[in-house]
């Protein structure tokens, strides 16, 4: 996948935009911070979340995490490979480890967010 | 200005994730912990534990300081023994947790937990003052040792084939647990122990600094057809944890006695005098008042140090350390508990959830070769 066009919240998750479908994860630098995951819960599918509020929770073995909504709006899918197999975050972060897909409700917050250029400065990349 | 131990080039060779820990760069992973915690339970992993403090006490009163100073019995060591002990404050709070190991009659190495280096030898001093006519000198040998642990069902087969350790190999064998055999090398004294921290068969090698990247290498290629692997503190922690041996800052702190720590095996109060004595015997007479307990929780939840442990909409305890415990692959933890509420119904507060929990017992997980 090209990183470029993925845009990035400063709590790590990532975005990529499909209309006004935004995919959301966390970063490799993320998954390898917290090490192996070991569960993670995600919001329902049709609950509203809020740009820059906690929508779940990432357990690794040796610490705890939310996962920050990067925009506002309406989950539309969760990633249920997750539920057996949480470690698809730790091996593969920008891929088959996305969280969940949120129908976008205000675009302007997406200009809000970093590109990767900014995102690799902020972890001194 | 964290420092580095002799292995830290061998650890990003090896792909190691280096974080601060005890004022050290030390690696937290490589593969992953999860993988290097199952290596080591099925096959055999190598740690560097250089970071971890040596004192050498030496004189003709290295004995009787030593059983003033520690809890546990030091006149019952074999002339190669080692002994798990705490050592405590006056109020029976616990310094810190060592290894103390008997070189000779008039020598011993003493191994402390690296956070607590400092705070112990200023223990130790003030101790050996205490004691009147004490013939004692204390050395921080801290730097003189790199240490690195074998740990694993294989482990003493993995360590055979190393040619640094060939003075010894004919006696890996016959190393009982908790006995150690020492060489001359060409660049100092090679000490190795039949000891660990992670619930498995397994040994500890002291090396001197100049020659731990050599061994290093040595133990990698001699394990390897073992399946040896190199492993983090990431896996260290899970590994003690499911063995329920206690790390100090969770389980054990200046605040919490042995005694509460379900350490009573390590005080020997029929010893007539040592540190802290007066007040483990009087909370032992009056009865413990928390215990170091087992919890199972309920679901896929995870307990962490700190969170709140309930019965009803009381806080009865505190939890120590808690993870998903990667072998019996359950959310467990360990918690202290008032112990008139060990037997009660309790939960854990994870965040913003209740979780029931059932009490299991310590420890969670036993090697069936460890010994």
């Amino acid at each position: 996948m090209d990183l470029k066009h993925l845009k990035f919240t400063k709590e790590h998750e990532w975005v990529r935009v499909d209309g006004d479908e935004a995919t959301i994860g966390i970063t490799d630098f993320a998954a390898g911070e917290l090490g192996d995951i070991v569960y993670v819960e995600l919001p329902k599918v049709g609950a509203s979340v809020t740009a820059m509020q906690s929508m779940g929770t990432i357990e690794a073995v040796k610490t705890v995490a939310d996962l920050f909504a990067p925009v506002t709006g309406v989950v539309t899918a969760i990633n249920a490979s997750l539920e057996q197999g949480p470690d698809l975050v730790n091996k593969d972060p920008f891929g088959d480890g996305w969280f969940v897909r949120v129908k976008v409700s205000n675009r302007k917050e997406l200009d809000a967010l970093m590109d990767h250029a900014a995102y690799q400065r902020m972890i001194g990349k | 200005m964290l420092k580095r131990t002799p292995l830290y080039d061998a650890h990003l060779a090896a792909g190691g994730k280096m974080v601060p820990f005890a004022g050290y760069e030390m690696p937290v992973s490589y593969a992953g912990g999860i993988e290097e915690h199952n290596a080591v339970r099925e096959r055999v992993g190598l740690f560097d534990v250089s970071h971890m403090g040596e004192f050498i006490v030496s004189g003709p009163d290295t004995w009787r300081y030593l059983d003033h100073v520690v809890t546990n019995d030091c006149s019952r060591l074999p002339a190669d023994g080692v002994l798990y002990t705490t050592m405590c404050h006056e109020n029976g709070g616990v310094v810190d947790d060592l290894l103390v190991t008997k070189l000779a009659d008039d020598r011993a190495l003493v191994v402390v937990n690296a956070s607590n280096i400092d705070k112990d030898f200023s223990h130790m001093k003030w101790a050996a003052s205490n004691l009147s006519r004490s013939r004692v000198e204390l050395h921080n040998a801290s730097d003189e040792w790199a240490l690195i642990a074998v740990q694993g069902p294989l482990a003493l087969e993995a360590i055979k084939g190393t040619p640094m350790l060939a003075p010894v190999r004919d006696e890996i064998d016959g190393l009982s647990y908790y006995r150690w055999r020492s060489f001359e090398s060409p660049g100092g004294r090679v000490l190795i122990s039949r000891t660990g921290y992670t619930g498995e068969k397994g040994v500890e090698i002291f090396v001197p600094p100049a020659r731990a990247a050599d061994l290093w290498m040595e133990l990698l290629a001699a394990g390897k057809p073992y399946g040896a692997v190199p492993a983090g503190l990431g896996a260290r922690d899970t590994l003690r944890f499911e063995a329920a041996l206690c790390l100090y800052g969770h389980e054990l702190d200046d605040e919490t006695s042995p005694l509460e720590a379900g350490l009573s095996w390590l005080v020997k109060l029929d010893k007539p005098e040592f540190v802290g004595r007066a007040a483990l015997e009087k909370q032992k007479q009056k009865g413990i008042k928390r215990k170091l307990v087992g919890l199972e929780l309920d679901g896929r939840n995870i307990a962490r140090q700190g969170y709140a442990v309930m019965r009803g909409d009381a806080m009865v305890g505190k939890v120590t350390s808690g993870t998903h415990a990667p072998t019996l692959k359950k959310g467990l933890c360990m918690a202290y508990v008032d112990a008139d509420s060990i037997d009660a119904d309790l939960t854990v507060q994870v965040r913003a959830h209740t979780v029931p929990v059932k009490r299991v017992p310590l420890p969670f997980y036993k090697s069936r070769a460890r010994d």
